[in-house]
This record gives structure tokens, C-alpha cells and sequence, in this order.
């Protein structure tokens, strides 16, 4: 029996024979159809079904409002979540004419939607706010596509699928534990903290430890190592969570260079000043008779121009000033000692200063032959420097020589 | 994003591997924003043009970047080597989505094929998802609206979105459309909203079967009876014809993918609260110790008020003995 009636907008209707849905009247609306049926403008009888229908069309008519077909239903889809609201069921039967209409047209439309949504937004329960009323909205209802895929579960690391196996359950540790030693609440880690191990004054010696090893230094290394295995671990935990695609948003694997092996050291990192000093003693290598490389645009010239030289103080004395007493000391010792021949060819020096000797006599030569040469200018230059730079071993070979 | 990294070197297998954390707390707050979450927030929009653009073009991009001011990224070169349809044309664009951590995207080109052309596509997981060709016909700006300016919408308050057109149900390129410009448009998912600042509202309908006419109204509130007050659209943003001319649905595989949702939220904890099965919800509350000596009496007894007085006369009295001694002296 119920299935015969139908509420639609809050008025209660009764599904008649021919399917049109029959308004339930009101006693008073009733009296007045009757009185107009029989005596007013519907003077015959006529069938049931016309009846009703002239009848609809006179309360209508009474109201103001001229509704000839049968209620139209709106079922306009709300999503209050999203403040949406979708009519399907609107067609342009036909395009209006100018621009104009249409636009008002939309406006209209839109508006009848708005209202809807906005009939059910503001029914809801609101609690009061200095701007002013906050409604809670219902979370939405249309389905719209994520913009990332959804977080995976981080996978348990080794300790923690250990702990599981063996039931070890997490104790909460305190962060300031007593320390006996100073009778005071101290760290458990960081600044001051309990079991420091720089702390450790005497170390007992046990009866297995070997004579030359340093305790401390071995509690360190022992350390060290402690921390390098756990660090392998966490990246060992980090990497399987990375297969699974459930790293930490925070942290991030980067590939390094390929290992070192054998006695090689990793490859330093040259700073900027050590790269300015190859570069000058580079400049320096490359230049031949006193003619240097052409300088690159915008390089900087050399920080030391001319030979390094380095001069130790005349002054004698202790400290610097007797410096360079032991350097000729030096030289001195190791020529007259026991094994002096390994140190002075003797052969060498003779031939050396034989060729010398042959140079000078064909220089004589050839300054009477010729009234003057170029290479006669760059030599004796080169001799001085030679001179130089010999003087001191050169001079004593030649003593010892003699 | 240059991070500040602490690096821990070591060897380990084939393949040396080292882990990089942000030493900065600003960093890691970031990467935290930028991770894949249960529940998200809103998407954010990046808006970018092609080789050659038209001057209504220009409008409409720069006009649909103030409207979503708050949550849209506006890139002014041109990007030749980004065409949306074709397989290779898009790795720009997922880089750049990558770089701004934008999920939605608006590209606009020109050319004499497709005068006036506007992609709206969608990214999920920085590749692209889905897009929408539309061409822009009758393109009216902003300011050629004349309207009282005291109800201008605010910048970044949620609009109300309204479609109307059976085109949108039976056409599926109208359908997609819709879902597309509801992502566009609706800015973020919020729970609460304040009921005094809803004041904007966008209006799509589907004039014919290829055809959407979307434009962006001010609402005005007006008294009526009962609770609800009475809407009243005035057009106020642009206003803009869209013909759809191509579009591209996203694979069966991936749209599944990309709409499933967190099924059950872990349920937050409430501390202190228990449920028995024969006493029902039990809650416990703690109490401080009572420190019973300090606390102030709250009837003030005889006694009190009695010390009190003789207190006071003890104050007088040596005041008075004080001043005496002082004139004397």
C-alpha cells in the first residue's frame, strides 16, 4: 500500500491508475474543488481523469502559478564535499539567438544549481567563529584520480625482524642516567655523557693482551669499527627499502665513485692554492732560456717570479744563524768520510773538468777567430750560473782532487 | 633543490652507494611537503605556453593564473620541445612537473591548425595521466566586466561549481572535460569553511556537443526567509567558449592505480580512554598532588581577619613611633 505514494518536496502524492502522480488535497482545497467542479466553471460531467487534470490546472491557476504539465522532477546531482552541482538533464532544444541570451541563459541555470548546493551547505550544522560561522563539510563524493601514488609501508629493517623472531620488546630508555663515578644524573649520550670513553683513566691489563698494543687506541678502533658496521647496516636496511619503493622522503641514495683497492689512497681533493703552485712550477718546467709559456686570458701571474732562493741569515749564532754552518758541515762530513768515493766519482770530475778545460782554450780560439758572437753573449752567462752553482761542491772536489 | 648533504662513505658489493639526508631543517621540511601522502592536498597548477602564441591566449593563461594565484606556477619562455599528443614531446614536461611539484598542467600554443589552443592535462606521480584539447572562442577578460568591485571574490576562497547540459553525461569528451576542469577548479579539499566567504562560483554548460561555455561569477548572498540565503550570480571573470578537439584517457591499469584511495585512516589514538566490555568507555583522569598548606581558604574565618586587623595596627604603630623619632631628631 505504501508503494502507491510518493513525497516529493515535502508534499505527499498518490500514484493513480494512468501513472500521474495525484496531489493530496487539503480538507479545505477539497471543499472548494467540489464547489467549483459542480456549480462553477466545470459544468458537466465529465471522466475522471479530465477532471483531475482541470482540476490541478484551477488550484494552479488560483495561486498564480500555471502549471499544465506534471511535476518535473529535479534531480540534480550535489556534491556539497566539493561545492559541486551537475544538472544532466538540461538540453538546449533550441540555440538561443544572440550571444546575450545565452550568457543569461547559463546564468540562470547556474544559478537554480548553486542554490541547490548551497540549500544543503547551509543546513548543516555550524559552530560559531570570530569571522564567522564554520561548517564542517562532508568529504567529497565524486571520485577524482590522486597526483601520487599512495605511501608503501616502510619494510621492517634486520634488528627488527630479529626482534620479532626472538619476542624482544622495545624498553624506553631515560635520557639522564645516574653516574656513580661523579654521584650526578648525567646523559646517556651526547655532551658529558656517562660511559665517555676518553673518560677512562687506567685500563687494567689482562693476562691475554699483547705487550706493544695501546689499550686506548684499540678501545678507539674497536669503536670505530662498531660505527662503520652499524652505518652498513643502516645502508643495507635503506637499500632493501628502496627496492620496495618505500625510502624515507628525507633520505636519498646517491652512487659514488668505484672502490680503491690495494695500497692506492683515495684521491685527495687539491685545493685551490696547491693547484696555483703546480701551475707555477708547471710555467716554470715548460720555459727554455728564459722564454715562458704565453699566459691563457685571464690567468693570474705567477705568485713567485725567478728562482726560489732561499738565503739563511750571515749572522752566526745558535738556532737559524747556525744553519748554515751545518749545512757546509754537512756536505764536509759526508765527502771526507770512510765511503766519500760513493758520494764523489772521481772519475766524473776529472773528465768534467777536462772538458771545461777544452772549452775555454776553443773560446780563446775562437774570440781571436771571430770578433764576436751572439752565443758568446748567452754563454758566458750560463758559465757564471754553472760557476754558481757548483762553486761550493765543485771547489771541494777540486781540493780533494788535488 | 641543492641539499646540504652529510655523506657517510663506505664500501660495500658492486655498487658503492652512499646516503644523503639534508642537514637543514628547512630541506628536510620540503622533502617532507613533496612526499606521496595518505591523504592529499591540493594540486598544484603549472602554467606554461608553446612556441607561438596568440594575444587571447596570453590573457587567458594569465587570467586563469590569478585565479588560482595560491597554487599555480606561471612559466613566461617558450618551450618548443614540449608537444603534449605526441610519445616523446612530453619528458619536458614531466621534468618540470618534477622541479615544481605540480600535478596539473595548462599549455598553450597557437598555430594556423589550431588557433588558440589550451591543454589541461593531469600528472600522476610526475608522468602524464591524462589530457584535454580545448580551443578558446570568445575570450572576454576580466576587465571588460563592469561590476561594483566591493564584491569582487577574495583570492584563494573555494568557489562553487556548477555544470549544466546533458552533453556532459552522453558526450565522453565532455565527460572527461568535466572531470578535468572540477580538478582545475576546485583548489583544495577542505573540511571546514567559513560560511561568510563563499563568494566566487564558476558556471560550465554544455551549449552543444563539442562546445562549454565557462565562466566565473561573484556571488552575492541576499536575505530570504529561512537559513539559506537566497544566490545571486553576477559575472565577473573571464568568460570563455571551449571546443574540445582531442583528448586522451588515461590506461585502464594506471586509472585504477590512480584512484585507489587509503582505505581505512589509522584512527588518532585518544590518550586516557578504554573500552570494557561490561562498563562500556572508561576514561581516566589525572589528578596533582594536593599541596593542602597552600592552598588559600576559601571562607575567611574569624581568626584571619582578627590577625589581619592586629597586623595592621602593629603597622601603624611603629610608622607613628617612626616619624616621631624623626622630628625629634
Amino acid at each position: 500500500m505504501a508503494k502507491r505514494y510518493i513525497v516529493n518536496d515535502g508534499k505527499l502524492f498518490k500514484r493513480g491508475l494512468s501513472g500521474i502522480r495525484l496531489r493530496r488535497l487539503s480538507g479545505d482545497e477539497a471543499m472548494e474543488v467540489m464547489h467549483q467542479s459542480h456549480a462553477g466553471t466545470l459544468a458537466e460531467h465529465q471522466g475522471g481523469l479530465w477532471v483531475c487534470k482541470k482540476l490541478i490546472c484551477l488550484l494552479a491557476a488560483s495561486r498564480g502559478k500555471v502549471k499544465m504539465e506534471m511535476e518535473t522532477q529535479k534531480p540534480f546531482q550535489v556534491d556539497v564535499g566539493n561545492l559541486l552541482a551537475f544538472n544532466p538533464f538540461h538540453n538546449f532544444s533550441s540555440l538561443p539567438t544572440s550571444r546575450d541570451e545565452l550568457v543569461k541563459e547559463c546564468l540562470e541555470e547556474g544559478t537554480k544549481l548553486i542554490q541547490a548546493v548551497a540549500d544543503s551547505l547551509f543546513n548543516l550544522p555550524s559552530t560559531e567563529d570570530v569571522d564567522g560561522p564554520l561548517v564542517k563539510l562532508p568529504p567529497p563524493t565524486t571520485k577524482l584520480p590522486r597526483e601520487k601514488h599512495l605511501p608503501k609501508p616502510k619494510p621492517p629493517t634486520k634488528w627488527e625482524e630479529f626482534a620479532k623472531k626472538k619476542g624482544i620488546k622495545k624498553r624506553k630508555k631515560d635520557k639522564v642516567v645516574w653516574d656513580e663515578q661523579t654521584g650526578t644524573w648525567k646523559r646517556r649520550f651526547g655532551y658529558d655523557r656517562v660511559n665517555d670513553d676518553k673518560d677512562i683513566p687506567i685500563i687494567e691489563a689482562k693476562m691475554t693482551d699483547e705487550p706493544g698494543e695501546d689499550p686506548f687506541a684499540k678501545r678507539q678502533d674497536d669503536k670505530k669499527k662498531r660505527v662503520e658496521k652499524q652505518e652498513k647496516n643502516r645502508l643495507q636496511n635503506l637499500k632493501q627499502a628502496a627496492k620496495l619503493g618505500a625510502l624515507p622522503s628525507h633520505v636519498q641514495l646517491a652512487a659514488t665513485a668505484l672502490p680503491i683497492t690495494g695500497t692506492q689512497a683515495p684521491p685527495k681533493k687539491v685545493t685551490k692554492d696547491e693547484l696555483g703552485n703546480v701551475a707555477g712550477m708547471a710555467a716554470t718546467s715548460t720555459a727554455s732560456g728564459g722564454k715562458f709559456d704565453r699566459k691563457l686570458p685571464g690567468e693570474k701571474p705567477a705568485k713567485k717570479q725567478g728562482k726560489h732562493r732561499k738565503f739563511l741569515p750571515v749572522i752566526e749564532g745558535s738556532g737559524i744563524g747556525s744553519r748554515e754552518k751545518e749545512q757546509t758541515e754537512n756536505v764536509l762530513n759526508k765527502l771526507i768520510s770512510k765511503h766519500s768515493h760513493g758520494i764523489l766519482n772521481v772519475g766524473k770530475a776529472v773528465t768534467m773538468y777536462n772538458v771545461k778545460k777544452e772549452k775555454k782554450a776553443r773560446n780563446r780560439k775562437n774570440q781571436e777567430g771571430k770578433s764576436s758572437s751572439t752565443s758568446n753573449k748567452l754563454k758566458p752567462k750560463k758559465q757564471l750560473h754553472k760557476k754558481a752553482a757548483k762553486k761550493g761542491p765543485e771547489s771541494s772536489k777540486k781540493r780533494k782532487a788535488k | 633543490m641543492s641539499n646540504n648533504e652529510q655523506t657517510l662513505r663506505f664500501c660495500s658489493s658492486a655498487i658503492m652507494m652512499r646516503i644523503k639526508t639534508p642537514k637543514n631543517g628547512r630541506v628536510r621540511r620540503e622533502l617532507e611537503k613533496r612526499a606521496p601522502k595518505l591523504v592529499e592536498t591540493g594540486k598544484k597548477t603549472l602554467i606554461l605556453q608553446g612556441t607561438k602564441t596568440s594575444g587571447t591566449l596570453n590573457g587567458v593563461l594569465s587570467e586563469i593564473y590569478h585565479l588560482k594565484k595560491g597554487g599555480a606556477v606561471r612559466f613566461t619562455r617558450k618551450n618548443d620541445n614540449i608537444r603534449p599528443f605526441e610519445s616523446g614531446g612530453e619528458a619536458s614536461l614531466e621534468f618540470f612537473s618534477l622541479k615544481t611539484d605540480c600535478s596539473l598542467f595548462v599549455y598553450g600554443s597557437h598555430s594556423k591548425k589550431r588557433p588558440n589552443n589550451l591543454v589541461i592535462g593531469r600528472m600522476y606521480d610526475h608522468h602524464v595521466y591524462d589530457l584535454v584539447e580545448v580551443g578558446v572562442e570568445n575570450f572576454k577578460s576580466i576587465e571588460s566586466f563592469n561590476y561594483d568591485k566591493k564584491m569582487a571574490p577574495r583570492v584563494g576562497s573555494k568557489p562553487f561549481i556548477a555544470f549544466v547540459g546533458e552533453g556532459f553525461e552522453n558526450v565522453d569528451e565532455l565527460k572527461h572535460l568535466k572531470e578535468v576542469l572540477l580538478d582545475l577548479l576546485r583548489g583544495e579539499v577542505v573540511e571546514n569553511i567559513n560560511l561568510a566567504g563563499v563568494d566566487r562560483a564558476y558556471v560550465c554548460t554544455a551549449i552543444s556537443l563539442n562546445k562549454v561555455y565557462l565562466t566565473h561569477c561573484a556571488l552575492r548572498l541576499k536575505k530570504s526567509g529561512t537559513v539559506v540565503p537566497r544566490m545571486e550570480l553576477v559575472e565577473v571573470g573571464p568568460s570563455m567558449d571551449l571546443v574540445v578537439r582531442r583528448h586522451r584517457l588515461p590506461n585502464e591499469g594506471l586509472r585504477k592505480e590512480a584512484m585507489r584511495t587509503a582505505k581505512d585512516q589509522p584512527k588518532k589514538k585518544v590518550k586516557n580512554v578504554s573500552s570494557d566490555a561490561i562498563e562500556g568507555t572508561i576514561g581516566k583522569i589525572y589528578i596533582p598532588d594536593q599541596k593542602v598548606g597552600d592552598v588559600a581558604l576559601p571562607n575567611k574565618a574569624k581568626g584571619v581577619k582578627r590577625e589581619r586587623r592586629e597586623a595592621k595596627k602593629k603597622e601603624a604603630n611603629e610608622r607613628a613611633s617612626k616619624k616621631q623619632r624623626e622630628e625629634s631628631e
